[in-house]
């Protein structure tokens, strides 16, 4: 194998995909050739660093030099300033990052952003199937759940059910054919995690699962990813034909008795499958529909034989734990919620990205600390964590210490882990309207509860945004979310009015406000507010008919203009385009 | 041999290689629409016939996923992120301007289907929003003013 004098490091997760490391990466590769460097820099593409706000990320080794925001026209530069002469391009590292990691603790997501994906040596070279060649040859299935169960590992998709019982259920159950599955369809609007931790370190998801599946006795084991996950997909599938080529998965792995396949289920878009009956049934082909449990699927699952599911997170902090022991893991975070926790941090926020943070961490910490703050100098107003099943939370809460208990006690949950951070020109009411609408999309429709009150409650919504609401709709939404809550058959509607309720536990004025005064104080509910044109201060010079994309701008050239309020999309083009600031939101 | 025929004879050779997969209609049908573009009636019929599965719980699991679709759609595909993400940061405003310039429907195609129109809950790459993805390429930190930009590159 060649060496190299240097690594170029180029970020090729689809935050930085998005915002053209492809092109820069292509655009480096030329720039090598043609100077005649390529045998002594390695260009290599790698998963996610998490800071996707300042991407493309490039970073270059044996100096570990981040630049950010690199354009394929930087390119010529970075080759010959750093390459060849050895000099920092200054203007490359303007941003301030030291910040967004310093208060991290990056376990699962160690290997994102250091290693290529879809070079299983790298992952090797980095203990990689170490976790699993201990299990094999020290432990007996026993002890490896004993360990999980020691590291005090909680499923990081939300729920929250302690790993080491989950997996003793499925241990303990009747002999014969067991499968582990891995629940990659990440729905959540606002989390992409596991998406990033799939692309960027395949191989240890597929490393946790054999160590899972030799726990519980499974000898198959199925990946149900979201289909909108193409890269993940394609990498997975790199990663199990280097596994299996190496001898680390299929038959007889590291030359042991032990037996392990791997397939990859594409699901079809239905957001109910990320729960766990809803899921194994999208696997059979079938419509992707709960049913209630029990029977719980550590004893009658896929295709009625026991099967233990657990998340992707949870699945990539596997090999570490038994790695290093449960004892290691069981000394990070809180009493109860052990170790760290991926989070998606996005928003009204300055670094947005994949932040892992110990358990015990507050809110304040990872907002302002790591996040940066608000945006533009706004105020904080709130942040919303778990998605469709969690709450919103407020300046109160930022002293929280995070962890599974302190979340649920405050209305919200851990959910997957997004956090959508909200600043004062967010409506409150429009982000509750906004998740309703998502759940009663996304119902399955097999238990009215879900189906019916749902709906009813997103009608009130709608008419109270509109400004259509009476002060009786707030106690009907509150008779209706508790009724969803106690009585629908999955989690999907046992948790859908969640950001209603936490909305109107905090945020009760603001509803009032649209109630009553018919005002939405954020200004967003485009019924209770609009743009309008100061005809004292127009010009007359047309620019903001020009860019209105809806027509609803009329007046003559020199006369004052007008914006005809139905029409108007309030997309606010015409007010970056004006000149004179004549238009103002009311 | 007509468009019709044509579609069956394909949609046996392809159904073929799933007759023997335990579960295997949804990745069945999602091969049909890799090829088709869409799901035609006569490929769902051919398929209920070969597997042995009746018709009904064909189409019920066919309108149930949100990624197959029963009629053609157009040549460039616009996926709109209506995540959180990009909902608090104006995905509401791209997707009204999308509708208005476009003429269109969420989910529907322009007459000469040049586009669909299609809002996905996530894209995933929050980090960036408000997002689109053309086709496979992903375009964040979007104004309504850059949408027609985008548009114009595919003709």
């Amino acid at each position: 194998m060649p060496t190299y004098q240097r690594q170029v490091l180029i970020c090729g997760g689809t935050g930085c995909v998005a915002s053209g490391s492809l092109e820069l990466q292509e655009a480096l590769k030329d720039r090598l050739e043609a100077c005649g460097l390529t045998d002594r820099v390695l260009v290599l593409q790698t998963g996610c660093h998490g800071i996707c706000e300042a991407g493309p990320i490039v970073v270059i080794h044996p100096e570990g030099t981040v630049y950010t925001e690199v354009r394929p026209e930087d390119a010529a530069e970075i080759v010959e300033e750093h390459l060849r002469r050895g000099r920092h391009v200054e203007r490359l590292m303007q941003r301030d990052i030291h910040s967004f990691y310093a208060g991290q603790m990056r376990l699962t997501l160690q290997n994102c952003g250091r290693i290529d994906p879809e070079r299983i040596e790298e992952y090797i070279a980095y203990d990689g199937y170490q976790g699993l060649a201990n299990a094999l040859f020290s432990m007996t299935p026993e002890e490896v759940v004993e360990q999980v169960a020691l590291s005090g590992l909680r499923g990081r998709g939300g729920g929250g059910f302690p790993t080491g019982k989950k997996w003793e259920f499925c241990a303990r159950a009747g002999g014969g054919k067991k499968y582990v599955i891995c629940n990659a369809d990440e729905g959540d609007p606002g989390a992409f995690m596991d998406r990033s931790l799939l692309e960027g370190d395949p191989n240890a998801i597929l490393e946790g699962m054999a160590i899972g599946a030799y726990a519980m006795g499974a000898d198959e084991g199925y990946i149900y990813c979201r289909t909108e996950y193409p890269l993940a997909v394609e990498r997975l599938h790199t990663a199990i034909a280097q596994a299996e080529e190496y001898g680390l998965l299929g038959d007889n792995i590291m030359g042991t008795d032990f037996s392990f396949h791997v397939h990859i289920k594409e699901g079809a878009g239905a957001f109910v499958c990320g729960e766990e009956t809803a899921l194994m049934a999208s696997i059979e082909g079938k419509r992707g529909t709960p049913r209630p449990r029990p029977p719980f699927p550590a004893d009658s699952g896929l295709w009625g034989k026991p099967t233990n599911i657990n998340n992707v997170e949870t699945w990539g902090q596997i090999p570490q734990i038994i790695l290093k022991g449960g004892d290691w893991y069981n000394a990070v975070g809180t009493e109860r919620s052990r170790g760290t926790k991926v989070f998606a941090l996005t928003g009204k926020v300055n670094n947005t990205g994949l932040v892992e943070v110990p358990m015990g961490i507050t809110l304040r910490e990872i907002i302002f600390d790591i996040g940066g703050g608000i945006r533009k100098g706004k105020g904080f107003k709130a942040v919303q964590i778990g998605g469709p099943s969690g709450g919103c939370l407020t300046e109160e809460h930022l002293d929280l210490p995070v962890s599974y208990e302190s979340l649920s006690e405050a209305g919200a949950i851990m959910g997957s882990g997004g956090l959508v951070v909200m600043d004062d020109e967010t409506c409150i009411v429009d982000v509750a309207r906004f998740f309703l609408e998502f759940t009663q999309a996304e119902s399955c429709g097999k238990c009215p509860p879900c189906r019916e009150g749902t709906k009813k409650m997103l009608d009130i919504l709608n008419r109270i945004t509109e400004g259509e609401g009476s002060p009786e709709d707030i106690d009907t939404l509150e008779r209706l979310a508790y009724q969803i809550r106690e009585t629908s058959l999955c989690g999907l509607g046992q948790t859908a009015p969640n950001p209603v309720l936490t909305t109107l536990r905090y945020f009760r004025d603001e509803y009032m406000a649209h109630i009553e005064e018919k005002r939405c104080p954020a200004g967003v509910c485009q019924a209770l507010t609009g743009y309008s044109i100061d005809p004292d201060r127009c010009v007359g010079c047309t620019k903001c008919a020009q860019v209105c994309p809806v027509q609803a701008i009329q007046g003559e050239r020199g006369t004052p203009h007008s914006i005809d309020r139905e029409t108007c999309i309030q997309c606010g083009a015409c007010v970056k385009a004006c000149p004179v600031q004549a238009i103002s939101r009311s | 041999m007509d468009d019709r025929e044509q579609r069956i004879a394909e949609t046996r050779r392809i159904v073929d290689q799933y007759k023997t997969t335990q579960g295997a209609l949804i990745p069945c049908l999602q091969h049909l629409q890799n090829t088709f573009g869409y799901l035609p009636a006569e490929a769902l019929e051919t398929a209920s016939r070969e597997l042995s599965i009746p018709l009904a719980e064909i189409y019920g699991v066919a309108t149930f996923y949100a990624q197959f679709h029963l009629s053609p759609r157009g040549r460039h595909i616009i996926r709109i992120c209506r995540g959180t993400a990009c909902h608090v940061r104006g995905s509401a405003t791209l997707l009204e301007t999308l509708k208005e310039t476009l003429h269109v429907e969420e989910n529907g195609t322009t007459e000469d289907r040049r586009f669909t129109l299609e809002p996905v809950a996530c894209l995933g790459a929050c980090g960036l929003a408000p997002v689109i993805t053309v086709d496979r390429k992903t375009y964040g930190r979007l104004g309504a003013d850059d949408l027609p930009g985008i548009l114009e590159q595919y003709p």
